[in-house]
């Protein structure tokens, strides 16, 4: 009845709900739809196996967001979502409905206040509830950021093991919009990638970003969840109605190649594939590899990749210095140094405050990525 | 109110827009009967509510001269806002667009009672901040276009205004954020021996940030010749004040800092008070303005605002207080 997909599904998931619950490390995870995920999926294909009498609807990014949440508030009841004017629906829709069908006491907006939002939403969790809290636009996450580092991350650490707060799952719109200008556009993955004690997972497609939402409420550790919110809208495909979960610290391989590994995640991931159509027009064929988790991030495929083609490129909005490609470059050469035939390369946004007008200058778009695999390629 | 008391205080048709050349002997005529600038003007404005202080008087002097500017000044605010609108839906100007109009009265109040040596620090909602702080329609319209003749040079668009030669420091796009600027730029004024305040400004929305108390606390303990003015526009966003605040009396939630509110709809209730509270800044320490007003737009123009803002809101409680 709540899990409309088959029963073996439904039962896979509980299982999955359950195996959580006892172990305080996530637990081998029956992760259904794994199979369909590990194949090489072009990303804007239909899904080659769907689960048995799963429905499917035609989804953009938001309502694959709205609906995740709304399985996840069917499924636990001890969940609740709030955040700043979630109540109406929230500025990008992904909370419409929400509160009238599950009442004020668990969908709730909350005052303007960051630090407020994300302290509570701790407390919450600490108490053994799913507080998926909503920050409106990545970039207010700084008032929450003491929060998020010195007590969601440290909480099970420091308790020795007698607290924890998994059941936060802090999500936040992230990146480039087109006009979003200083404030509505910030990419701030890598400053948490930096805490140990947090997960960070981005999503690059509709499909993806319900799975992964799912897998991110009931993973007992604190989930930071970036949504590009440049996709709300622009990206829409196929999303089975009912529940299911994607694997987190799980890579995707979008689609296979030879001569060099492009890694990214978010709408990024849209601008290598547009790379990798220009690349293969000059000869190039590219291993596009979307991260969705980065932290902690799948170093198996991606070191399995670099080891096939010998080249690396990663690619994110953020700016380039400190930027989480960094991390990627790093441990790559060290483990994969000797089938490197090129040094990596980052393509990323540039070391200044995010543009207004210069947008398109700043952002590593499709041609710039072309350029850097061409000079790998020829290095 | 301003323009109850624009039709008292002038002969009759003194400010008709003399747009029709038909009667050009009538605009003559007209014309001839102006009253000079400093016809002086008396007004009793609404009381105010305090908190911990005592109020200031609610007879305001002024003259035609000064009604005039003030209203020149807040038609061509809202003149400017509006076209900013219509520019925004035609996708002359992108990016995000937080509209002023409604809360006019508010900025030409403050202006009207502090100098230019006074700094002024707001939030986003800044695009009339620039033309009372040295810029100009044209400027502002640039800045929205994000042209290089703009105000901060194309690269700050329409949140980020700012003007050093008027002091007056943007423009802040993180709610809140200008609020701690705002008791450290005061500061400097009163370490140099100024005498002069920092108007801070900020909305109903910010007033629940923790950032504020941080800076309230300090202005307090070191007295800090701040005036912080909450524009109380009654919906941060989308929220509604009394679903977001315990206490919407901003005014008293400075708790050992005292606070007066006024209806910020009214320019000289507004000048009244900022003139007292400048006073009292420069003597004793930080005091807090609640400026009860409107913004007729949503948020911002990715915000239609009809989830919220009620026709019931607009028709019966709004217009009839249209500065």
């Amino acid at each position: 009845m709540i899990l409309q997909p088959s029963s073996r599904l439904s039962i896979g998931f509980g299982i999955g709900l359950a195996l959580r619950r006892q172990h305080s490390r996530p637990a081998e995870h029956v992760a259904l739809q794994a199979s369909r995920h590990d194949e090489a999926t072009n990303i804007s294909a239909p899904a080659k196996h769907s689960p048995q009498n799963s429905r499917v609807a035609h989804m953009n990014m938001a309502n694959a967001v709205h609906s995740a949440l709304e399985a996840a508030m069917e499924l636990e009841p001890k969940s609740c979502v709030f955040g700043e004017d979630v109540a109406f629906g929230g500025v990008f829709r992904c909370t419409v409905g929400l509160q009238s069908r599950f009442g004020k006491n668990r969908c709730f907006n909350t005052p303007l206040s960051e630090q407020g939002i994300v302290g509570f939403g701790i407390g919450l969790a600490a108490m053994g509830w799913k507080a998926i809290c909503e920050i409106q636009f990545a970039d207010y996450i700084y008032p929450a950021f003491d929060q998020m580092v010195n007590e969601a991350a440290k909480y099970r650490y420091r308790s020795g093991g007698m607290y924890n707060v998994g059941g936060l799952t802090l999500r936040a719109p992230y990146g480039a919009v087109g006009h979003g200008g200083a404030y509505h556009s910030q990419s701030p993955e890598s400053f948490f990638c930096h805490v140990p004690g947090l997960k960070v997972v981005i999503p690059s497609s509709p499909m993806e970003a319900k799975g992964l939402l799912l897998a991110s409420i009931f993973e007992p550790d604190p989930v930071v969840f970036f949504e590009p919110k440049m996709m709300y809208r622009t990206s829409a495909e196929d999303v089975p109605t009912g529940s299911f979960t994607i694997p987190l610290g799980k890579a995707r391989v979008i689609s296979t190649g030879q001569d060099i590994t492009l890694v990214g995640w978010g709408q990024q991931v849209v601008v290598l594939m547009e790379a990798a159509k220009l690349a293969k027009q000059e000869g190039v064929s590219c291993e596009i590899i979307d991260l969705r988790t980065l932290q902690p991030w799948d170093r198996e495929t991606v070191i399995a990749s670099v080891e096939k083609t010998g080249r690396l490129l990663v690619s994110h909005e953020a700016p380039l210095t400190g930027g989480f490609g960094a991390e990627l470059v790093a441990e790559v050469t060290k483990k994969a140094f000797t089938s490197l035939l090129s040094p990596p390369v980052r393509v990323c946004g540039m070391d200044t405050p995010f543009p207004l007008v210069l947008e398109s200058i700043y952002l590593p778009s499709a041609l710039r990525v072309l350029e850097a695999i061409k000079s790998s390629v020829l290095y | 109110m301003l323009g109850h008391i624009v039709h008292r205080g002038l002969a009759a048709g003194g400010f008709v827009a003399q747009h029709t050349s038909v009667l050009p002997a009538l605009s003559q005529r007209l014309f001839a009967s102006r009253p000079s600038d400093d016809k002086v003007v008396s007004v009793e404005v609404a009381p105010f509510a305090v908190h911990k202080i005592n109020a200031p008087s609610r007879h305001v002097e002024t003259n035609v001269g000064e009604l005039s500017e003030m209203y020149k000044m807040m038609y061509k605010m809202r003149r400017m806002e509006i076209a900013a609108d219509m520019q925004y839906k035609s996708k002359m100007i992108r990016g995000f667009c937080h509209l002023y109009d409604g809360q006019e009265a508010v900025l030409t109040g403050i202006e009207a009672a502090i100098t230019k040596e006074d700094s002024l620090i707001t939030s986003y909602r800044d695009h009339c901040h620039n033309l009372t702080r040295g810029g100009n329609v044209a400027n502002t319209m640039a800045e929205l276009f994000g042209r290089a003749t703009g105000a901060t040079r194309g690269l700050g668009g329409s949140m980020h205004m700012y003007n050093k030669a008027q002091k007056f420091y943007g423009g802040n796009g993180i709610v809140g954020a200008q609020i701690p600027l705002g008791a450290g730029i005061a500061f400097a004024h009163k370490y140099r021996k100024e005498p002069n305040v920092c108007v801070t400004m900020y909305g109903d929305g910010a007033a629940n940030q923790g950032q504020k108390y941080e800076s309230m606390n300090i202005a307090a303990l070191w007295e800090i010749p701040c005036i912080y003015v909450c524009e109380n526009n009654h919906y941060g966003m989308g929220t509604a004040e009394w679903r977001s605040a315990k206490s919407p009396s901003y005014y008293t939630r400075g708790d050992y800092i005292p606070g007066i509110k006024a209806d910020g709809m009214d320019v000289l209730a507004v000048k009244q008070v900022t003139a007292y509270a400048k006073q009292y800044a420069l003597e004793v320490g930080p005091i807090i303005l609640e400026l009860d007003t409107y913004r007729y737009h949503g948020h911002s123009m990715s915000d239609p605002g009809s989830t919220y803002h009620t026709g019931f809101e607009i028709n019966f409680v709004v217009l009839p207080r249209n500065p």
